[in-house]
């Protein structure tokens, strides 16, 4: 690896790729806009930078940056992701996706890189409705939303995002709203340098085909961005009502309230990564070993045989 | 059971029974064991295996199981021979049955002149059959006798290697080293009892009944020990001298116990295999791992492939190396999951979306596997494109003895290439062949590869172009006509022209290939020619045809709606030969070296 002797500072104008192909208006251009100044603010090196998508509207996103990256198949961006991110540590791996990737065609697979807490992050730019393909229900659809697959509205009951991720063990969890660029600068910083399974749920208006859905919690539109008061650990008072993010029941009472509920962190904890628990393994097996080479590995297994 | 001549009447001696007391040798035999799956009759053949490998002798095994978990009728056979062992062989020349149902079933499978030995204790009625001798051994009492009381059936197996060990004039020193060594992991305690019931067999009083004792002849490969496994190993360790040193996968019959060993010896390498939630996430990961710059696997059997078909067709459209591993079963659907079939090449070549060339392989027996294995992880990385081994559930199994390879030859160890690419790169060139630079790679221009599945541009641009998607299919397609125009025309075994070529790909190698030494012997102009390589296919294979009457494609899938089996058809549709016909079965068994004499015999003499 040749890193530049005096590296250069990253910005925004080395990170801009293709312009995006999204429509105007689109709440995803705000995402890309704070991913951009985070990268910024954290200067991790070009080369190191890879972001992932599946299928969809925001899923067009590694096009967007200007940094290796691969744009997947439907639904498994994930557990691409997982391999990118388990067999290279050296590397800051970056998933995104919508609704429909993400809770529904591989809502199996979030489950999974949860649970495993492979060290990534993860932004879903959900919208509550496919766009690419020009509405239909998408599995956050609200009962009552009428698209071309549910003509008198959706029956459905939508999946609450934020309980999906803290039950299946995401070690990161939080909730944020493509109006307020600052906020999710500051969360995406905080799940960038979270080790382990990040994930940010970004409510990013498709202002074609669910114009509006997000105005509750925006207060330019006379909604409410209802922020997550985190407790401060000092002894006052007031501190006794503010969330403790390392609760997990406290995140699904969080997480149960009536939309657009409260924004910010809804869960962290520390738990080791599959990632070091699997070096630990390659670690522990080669002290064994020796500096044995792949002859020698093979030669013995080869004896073992005779 | 060939026997040689060392008596006075070599045609009666076809028959060991009938020969004198004392030694009869043998040139090759077949023994089948007739149990339940957990009698681990599977163990004893294991045991004969490794010993003949020991001992330069040619092996090869056959196995049947339950696709339950516990319970239901199996068999273990085992060919063992001095010369040239090609098959698991038809019928046997001796069975050790250990239920009434095992000998109800296999009594049949003997040969004339073959001789039965039985559990006395569970086989209550016996056949009086011409030609074959029965000895009663009461097996289960024995041995509870010989472990001491409390030991219920285990052990039984042990027994019976004891008693083959006496019955064949076996090394016993070798298999009680083999036993010990095999047991002893499992604690002083075990080991014992196993060595208990092993001399309680070795010393039991068969000669009673039995006057004859045989004594297989030891090879003259001699100074070579061989190596004795079974394929799924072969191939897993061809895999690792090949480079791969990431992967992933899901459990499947009968692909998991590549996965089991590679999670279990990747690690000692510094690489990972990384159990998934699905076959989809299993293909994902796997391209994750070869994107990072690695070689990488991924696996399963018929059905699991199935399901990893729209990611192997990201892999086509972008051009990332990996290697997929497809243990063929009885489909379709769940099927016979612990049967044969070669029933997957049509998959394997076409079953992705759109226009999707990769690469195909196949494995002719077990040593090939390793080589096979190897082999796939060279032509992912050269062609950058996804490369399918299409093994089966025989060879998964089998068990076979082969010279190991030469290790200062085979081993590849893999480089990640990191180094920075220059201003002319471009991730899809189209005079050239796709060398990805993996992230963490500094790109000299500042622009960054996106590697992707729609259709792109020579800098991996997406592109609707349709002049531009034309040109990249061709792209995609040429390099691998560059790669089928280099491969040379198989190995033609028997006549250099005559009656009929036999085609085959696969396991069936072996009994092809004795099949053809049989008929040449009845002075029929014969040969067989095995394809490795299945897509693409060497060329020019119409000039080795051109030298026959007959041209017969032996495989174990279904004929069809137009009478072609799946091999049959590719041939067909690229020579348009209507000489090339095809010899389909699909009762989920490896073909017998009979049904293919008789069956080509049908095919060039219609009646």
């Amino acid at each position: 690896m040749s890193a530049p002797a005096e590296p250069k500072k990253l910005t925004k104008k080395d990170l801009s790729a293709d312009h995006p192909t999204w429509c105007p208006g689109c709440g995803d251009f705000a995402v890309l806009a704070a991913f951009f100044k985070v990268l910024e603010k954290l200067q991790i090196p070009h080369e190191k930078i890879c972001t992932i998508a599946g299928i969809g509207c925001s899923s067009r996103f590694p096009y967007f940056v200007n940094g290796h990256g691969v744009h997947f198949i439907h639904g498994r961006a994930l557990p691409l992701a997982s391999g990118v991110s388990l067999s290279r540590p050296d590397l800051h791996v970056f998933a995104f996706g919508g609704d429909g990737d993400g809770y529904s065609i591989g809502g199996n697979h979030l489950d999974h890189a949860a649970r495993k807490n492979v060290n990534l992050t993860y932004v879903v730019m959900d919208n509550f409705v496919y766009g690419l393909t020009k509405k239909q229900t998408s599995p956050t659809s609200p009962m009552g939303f009428k698209s071309k697959t549910d003509p008198t509205g959706s029956i459905d009951q939508p999946i609450n995002p934020m309980k999906k991720l803290v039950y299946g063990g995401a070690s990161f969890v939080a909730r944020t709203h493509a109006a307020q660029v600052k906020h999710m600068m500051e969360v995406f910083e905080r799940a960038i340098l979270h080790p382990g399974f990040s994930v940010v749920e970004v409510l990013s208006e498709c202002v074609v085909f669910y114009p509006g859905i997000f105005d509750d919690g925006n207060p330019r539109k006379g909604g409410e961005f209802g922020l997550i008061e985190e407790k401060k650990w000092d002894d006052s008072e007031e501190d006794q009502a503010r969330h403790d993010v390392s609760d997990e029941n406290a995140a699904y009472q969080l997480a149960t309230l009536q939309y657009p509920g409260k924004f910010g962190v809804f869960y962290e904890t520390d738990r080791p990564t599959k990632n070091q628990l699997e070096q630990r393994w390659i670690d522990s097996t080669k002290e064994k070993i020796g500096d044995a080479t792949t002859k020698d590995l093979l030669g013995s297994r080869f004896a073992s045989m005779k | 059971m060939t026997v040689s001549a060392t008596s006075d009447s070599p045609e009666k001696s076809e028959s060991p029974s009938s020969s004198r007391d004392g030694i009869t040798e043998l040139q090759n035999a077949v023994i089948r064991f007739a149990g339940n799956s957990q009698d681990g009759i599977q163990t004893i053949g294991g045991f004969l295996a490794r010993l003949a490998g020991r001992s330069a002798r040619e092996v090869m095994t056959y196995m049947t199981i339950p696709s339950t978990i516990s319970g239901g009728p199996s068999i273990f056979q085992v060919h063992l021979g001095s010369g040239e062992v090609l098959s698991a062989g038809d019928e046997s020349d001796f069975l050790f049955a250990f239920y009434q149902h095992s000998y109800d079933n296999h009594i049949d499978s003997l040969k004339e002149g073959g001789i039965c030995l039985y559990d006395s204790d569970h086989v209550e009625e016996i056949r009086e059959i011409e030609g074959v001798t029965h000895v009663a051994v009461p097996m289960t009492s024995t041995t509870v006798e010989a472990i001491g009381g409390s030991a219920r059936d285990r052990g039984k197996n042990i027994f019976v290697l004891g008693l083959v060990t006496q019955l064949f004039n076996l090394n016993k020193e070798k298999l009680v080293s083999l036993v010990e060594k095999q047991f002893g992991r499992k604690g002083e305690d075990v080991a014992r009892n196993a060595m208990l019931a092993f001399d309680a067999g070795y010393a039991y009083p068969v000669g009673d009944v039995l006057k004859a004792q045989y004594d297989l002849k030891e090879g003259k490969s001699e100074g070579i020990d061989k190596v004795t496994t079974d394929g799924n190993t072969a191939m897993t360790l061809g895999l690792l001298a090949g480079g791969v040193r990431y992967g992933a996968g899901y459990p499947i019959t009968p692909w998991s116990t590549i996965m089991e060993q590679l999670r279990s010896e990747l690690p000692k390498y510094g690489g990972l295999f990384v159990q998934c939630e699905d076959e989809l996430a299993a293909v994902s990961m796997a391209i994750g791992f070869a994107y990072s710059g690695h070689t990488a696997i991924t696996g399963s059997s018929g059905p699991g492939l199935s399901l990893k078909m729209e990611a192997l067709g990201y892999a086509t459209m972008a051009e990332i190396p990996l290697v997929v591993i497809n243990v063929q079963r009885g489909g379709p659907s769940t099927g016979l999951p612990t049967s044969v079939e070669q029933s997957d090449l049509m998959q394997a070549i076409y079953g992705s979306h759109g226009d999707c060339p990769r690469i195909v392989l196949a494995p002719k027996n077990v040593e090939d596997c390793f080589y096979i294995g190897r082999e796939a992880c060279m032509l992912a990385r050269e062609f950058s494109c996804p490369v399918i081994v299409l093994t089966d559930q025989a060879l998964a199994s089998r068990i076979e003895a082969f010279t190991q390879p030469n290790l200062d030859e085979v081993v590849i160890d893999p480089v990640l290439d990191q180094e920075t690419r220059g201003e002319d790169f471009r991730p899809y060139p189209l005079d050239g062949l796709t060398k990805h630079a993996p992230p963490g790679t500094p790109m000299a221009a500042g622009k960054y590869p996106v590697v992707t599945g729609l259709e792109h541009d020579e800098w991996g641009h997406p592109s609707g172009n349709p002049e531009m998607h034309a040109r990249m299919n061709a792209r995609r397609r040429e390099k691998l006509k560059t790669l089928g125009a280099r491969l040379p025309i198989p190995d033609i075994h028997g006549d250099e022209s005559g009656d009929v070529l036999i085609v085959g790909w696969g396991s069936s190698w072996g009994p092809i290939r004795e099949a053809v030494n049989r008929m040449r012997e009845r002075g029929q102009k014969v040969a067989a020619m095995h394809i490795r390589h299945m897509n693409p296919m060497p060329n020019s294979l119409d000039t080795v045809f051109a030298n026959y009457q007959h041209v017969a494609v032996v495989e174990m899938n279904d004929e069809g709606l137009y009478g072609n089996g799946q091999l049959a058809t590719l041939l067909r549709a690229r020579y348009c030969d209507p000489k090339i016909q095809s010899i389909c079965k699909t009762d989920g068994l490896n073909y017998k070296i009979r049904e293919i004499i008789e069956r080509v015999a049908e095919l060039t003499n219609p009646s």
